[in-house]
């Protein structure tokens, strides 16, 4: 083996956002579907970062995850807000009782 | 196995453990814990991949302060952050995520069949290639203004998360004789103590 190809971080980064993904969708806790959303962020970063390795001429990809990063812990602080909120008006995180505006 | 395929065999490892043990933790604490295991290893793999300044960041944004975030909310609620999910009920989205991953394992058959196009190996780069100053640099002259609204943007969230999670002090009777700074830093969290007053632990 010659080193890492950027294969490798590909696929790490497509598994770790397939995970988050599901565990977005399987979870009813807020606070897990939340760290899911992280999860999914952050692959996103190592894919951009590793293809930007692969084209090292720019270095736009660092630009793109480091707004990505600002954007998702703007995201945590708004979301897990919205947690609290909403468990001081339920008494509870499982998200589907978050249906005030369903009906 | 070389040093550097070592490593990277590590990192991964480290990542996926945490991020499967992120999604299928009962405890949301044990799942912040994944969750920083993930954050730890993709950094370490930004340096492998030459980008010193953003596993810096990473460490410091992710792991010094989302994830310490996250489990301040958790410790908020105590117990009852373990609510969320209720055992025994299939539901939907369950049935979603399973079509999810058979339709993701058809992708990859059919990429499989394509192959993984040539293999590309990641060899040495510019000196300066992901150092601070570089990033640092492109930041302020091709990102400056998305740097810019960056800034607003996380001021926004910031003012907005204040004004979301604050406990709106109630126009109630029997609490409008409440001291004011205790109302607004101390008001119920649980709706049971909304009708609670508080000047109790201040009368005798």
């Amino acid at each position: 083996m010659t080193g890492q190809l950027v294969q490798h971080y590909v696929v790490l980064a497509a598994v770790i956002f397939a995970i988050g993904a599901v565990g977005f969708l399987v979870r009813r806790n807020v606070l897990v579907q939340l760290m899911s959303i992280e999860l999914m962020l952050n692959a996103v970063n190592l894919m951009l970062v590793a293809y930007n390795r692969q084209h090292g001429d720019s270095m736009n990809g660092h630009m793109f995850a480091f707004f990505i990063i600002a954007v998702a812990a703007a995201e945590a602080a708004v979301g897990l807000a919205i947690v609290l909120s909403f468990y001081r008006l339920k008494a509870s995180v499982n998200s589907d009782e978050a249906d005030t505006l369903k009906h | 196995m070389s040093v550097g395929s070592l490593f990277f065999s590590v990192c991964a490892l480290v990542a996926l453990v945490g991020a499967v043990s992120t999604v299928a933790a009962k405890n949301p604490i044990r799942g912040a814990v994944g969750l920083l295991a993930t954050i730890v290893g993709i950094a370490a793999l930004f340096l492998k991949l030459a980008a010193q300044f953003l596993a810096a960041i990473q460490l410091i944004v992710y792991a010094g302060a989302v994830v310490v975030l996250f489990v301040f909310v958790i410790m908020l609620l105590g117990p009852d952050a373990n609510l969320g999910d209720k055992p025994g009920k299939v539901r939907f989205s369950r049935w979603g995520a399973a079509a999810l991953l058979v339709a993701s394992g058809v992708a990859a058959f059919f990429g499989m069949r394509g192959g993984w196009g040539d293999p590309v190996a990641l060899g040495p780069t510019r000196a300066d290639f992901g150092s601070s100053e570089a990033v640092g640099g492109l930041l302020y002259r091709q990102g400056l203004v998305p740097f810019e609204i960056a800034t607003a943007l996380l001021i926004v969230a910031v003012v907005g998360a204040i004004a979301v999670a604050r406990s709106k002090p109630h126009a109630k009777k029997g609490r409008a004789t409440d001291h004011e700074t205790k109302r607004l830093f101390a008001g119920p969290l649980h709706p049971r103590d909304a009708e609670r007053p508080l000047k109790k632990e201040a009368a005798p």
